[in-house]
């Protein structure tokens, strides 16, 4: 059972080869910047996204037609940068759209550049894309071809330009001030904010970001109407999200969801279930950097009745974020999962702040300890004790996220992290 | 130091910014492309060509991992054994490969230089475990008969060249 008739973002599942620009322009490909071109004031294109209530995809939820007005007017050159760093554990959903349907996000990056009066966009890949991104510059290319890009869009007196990027191998890149540090040529570090990159953005100029999913959006809702897109969704949270799902589920992958849709379906109508009949024990819905969700035999209700809209799984005690869901069944040693997620924030952090570079390492130090049989009694208590010193200190979010899953395994499953210390 | 035909590609890419210094990643992945690390003379035409100091771009290189100092193999092998991966078997995948290669556990570079294996976090690809990218190129639902055969060819492939 499906509960779209029709994929909006992931339409390559419907229209075989819409990858190809021909396809796309045979199935109303471009057509919504053709309306915006002829039809609409940029104000109107913003205004049209406002009524969506399109929410970003690439973690935080902000509004982007929102975000958008606050580029100010007569400030030059205005820039987008489209967030394609997808490193978050777990998620794979941006990668798809670039290999399978990038012309969709490159109209829609034509829509955003002209809605708010940008000369140029820069899609920053992750340093792994470097295959992906060779056929979206082909995409661009293709599209430059057919005018939908370069000089006088569409023989209009719009004129815009979209370069690729990649990083080289830092997921604090993906945190939009340090991507842009990094697309100045400097280390990926993050900047103090405010001023956000609406105001003071790339090479100091107004800059839009925006992920791959979000911009993705944008021609259908151009196209069709906000009232269209928001026959999809909920009222805070309208229109689709692709969902990564991963982990102990018989069919991981990514599937397109109104938002508002249960866990239920997701994980046993999309992902075929746990297998094996085991029992769900956790899930993480946005990978490493947010709270654990205790399965229904370890926590209170059942989780798969969670509705899958920002509020919800907000309300349930984590957030929806990326929206990469993790599975895990009963058999998963908890303190493990926890430690590898120590891992990957000790890997990652980008040595700025010293709450974050020391307190990662402290905490993966302490999960080896426990792992290899040398666990101390108040190991526990010291792994909270960090997580405190943490919160609320680190200069990003990349150190504030590190501690949800410290906090939130030991929450729901301090019995197996006590079994440890005991010996 | 970068080449003239390399120069001229830098060149290239240099249209793309209007300041010269956002082309330090894709000028050191030019330097980088010969020999899989970057050499003090490589990282000292870079900057150069692109008038940014030296210590900049060590620290750059240094900051960033898919840039390298130290020699490595012919090819990089980058197993993916994060959360995701690993619940789907990823980590038993890496260390049998690893003991084919005769390697330790924890992965390093075959005594003939060809390979170096590593394992990496998420790769984007988390429903197509086990998966490894071999010199940045996606190889996914792999299996152990499946990445040995590939290793094979490039092995052979480096034989022929
Ligand atoms: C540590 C960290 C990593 C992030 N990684 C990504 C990422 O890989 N892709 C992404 O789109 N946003 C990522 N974000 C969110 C961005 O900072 C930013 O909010 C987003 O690109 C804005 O686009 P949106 O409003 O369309 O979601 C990350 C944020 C943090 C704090
Ligand atoms: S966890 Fe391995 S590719 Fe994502």
């Amino acid at each position: 059972m499906s509960l779209l008739a029709e994929h909006v973002l992931l339409r390559h599942r419907d229209v075989p080869h819409i990858r190809d620009i021909n396809v796309y322009t045979n199935h109303g490909g471009y057509d919504a910047l053709r309306k915006a071109l002829s039809d609409m004031r940029p104000e109107e294109v913003t205004d049209v996204v406002k009524a969506a209530g399109l929410r970003g995809r690439g973690g935080a939820g902000f509004p982007a037609g929102v975000k958008w007005s606050f580029i100010p007017a007569g400030v030059k050159p205005v820039y987008i940068v489209v967030n394609a760093d997808e490193s978050e554990p777990g998620t794979f959903k941006d990668r798809e759209i670039i290999e399978a349907n990038p012309h969709q996000m490159i109209e829609g990056i034509a829509l955003c550049a002209y809605a708010v009066g940008a000369q140029a966009a820069y899609v920053y890949g992750r340093g792994e894309f470097k295959g992906p991104f060779v056929g979206l510059q082909q995409a661009l290319d293709d599209a430059y071809e057919k005018g939908f890009l370069g000089r006088n869009i569409l023989n209009s007196d719009f004129s815009f330009d979209i370069y690729t990027h990649l990083g080289a191998g830092a997921y604090i890149c993906g945190e939009e001030t340090a991507l842009l540090e990094s697309l100045e040529g400097k280390l990926g570090q993050p900047r103090n904010r405010p001023p956000f990159p609406a105001q003071v953005g790339l090479y100091n100029k107004p800059t839009v970001v925006n992920n791959v999913e979000t911009l993705t959006n944008v021609p259908p809702i151009v196209l069709h109407g906000a009232q269209w897109y928001r026959q999809f969704g909920t009222d805070k949270s309208p229109g689709t999200k692709i969902f990564c799902l991963s982990g102990h589920v018989a069919r991981p992958g990514n599937y397109e969801l109104p938002l508002g849709a249960p866990l239920r379906h997701l994980i046993e109508e999309c992902g075929g279930g746990v297998p094996g009949g085991r029992a769900l024990k956790a899930i993480l819905p946005a990978g490493a950097s947010a709270p654990i969700l205790p399965g229904p035999g370890w926590g209170t209700g059942d989780i798969l009745d969670l509705s899958l809209d920002y509020e919800s799984v907000q309300a349930a005690g984590s957030m929806l974020g990326s929206a990469s869901f993790i599975v895990m069944d009963e058999t998963v040693d908890m303190v493990w999962a926890a430690s590898k997620m120590a891992h990957f924030f000790k890997h990652e952090s980008c040595g700025k702040c010293s709450p974050c570079r020391e307190g990662t390492y402290w905490v993966e130090d302490v999960y080896h300890r426990l792992r290899d049989g040398s666990g101390r009694p108040g190991d526990v208590d010291l792994l909270l004790n960090i997580a405190d010193q943490m919160d609320g200190n680190c200069f990003c979010l990349l150190g504030e996220f590190s501690v949800c899953p410290v906090r939130s395994s030991i929450q729901h499953f301090r019995d197996e992290y006590e079994a440890l210390v005991k010996g | 130091m970068l080449s003239e035909a390399e120069h001229q590609e830098l060149n290239e890419i240099l249209k793309k910014y209007p300041d010269k210094r956002s082309a330090v990643l894709p000028a050191l992945y030019i330097a980088q492309r010969a020999r899989n690390y970057l050499t003090d003379d490589d990282i000292r035409g870079v900057a150069e060509a692109l008038d940014i100091s030296v210590t900049e771009v060590q620290a750059i290189v240094g900051f960033y991992t898919l840039l390298r100092k130290d020699p490595t193999g012919k090819y990089i092998v980058q197993v993916c054994t994060d959360l995701p991966c690993a619940l789907r078997g990823a980590e038993e995948f890496y260390r049998r490969l690893c003991q084919r290669l005769g390697l330790p556990p924890q992965g390093g570079t075959t005594d003939d230089g060809l390979f170096t294996v590593e394992a990496v976090v998420c790769l984007a690809a988390c429903d197509k475990v086990p998966l490894a990218q071999i010199n940045l190129k996606y190889y996914e639902n792999l299996s152990d008969d499946r990445i040995d055969a590939i290793l094979d060819g490039l092995r052979r492939d480096s034989e022929d060249a």
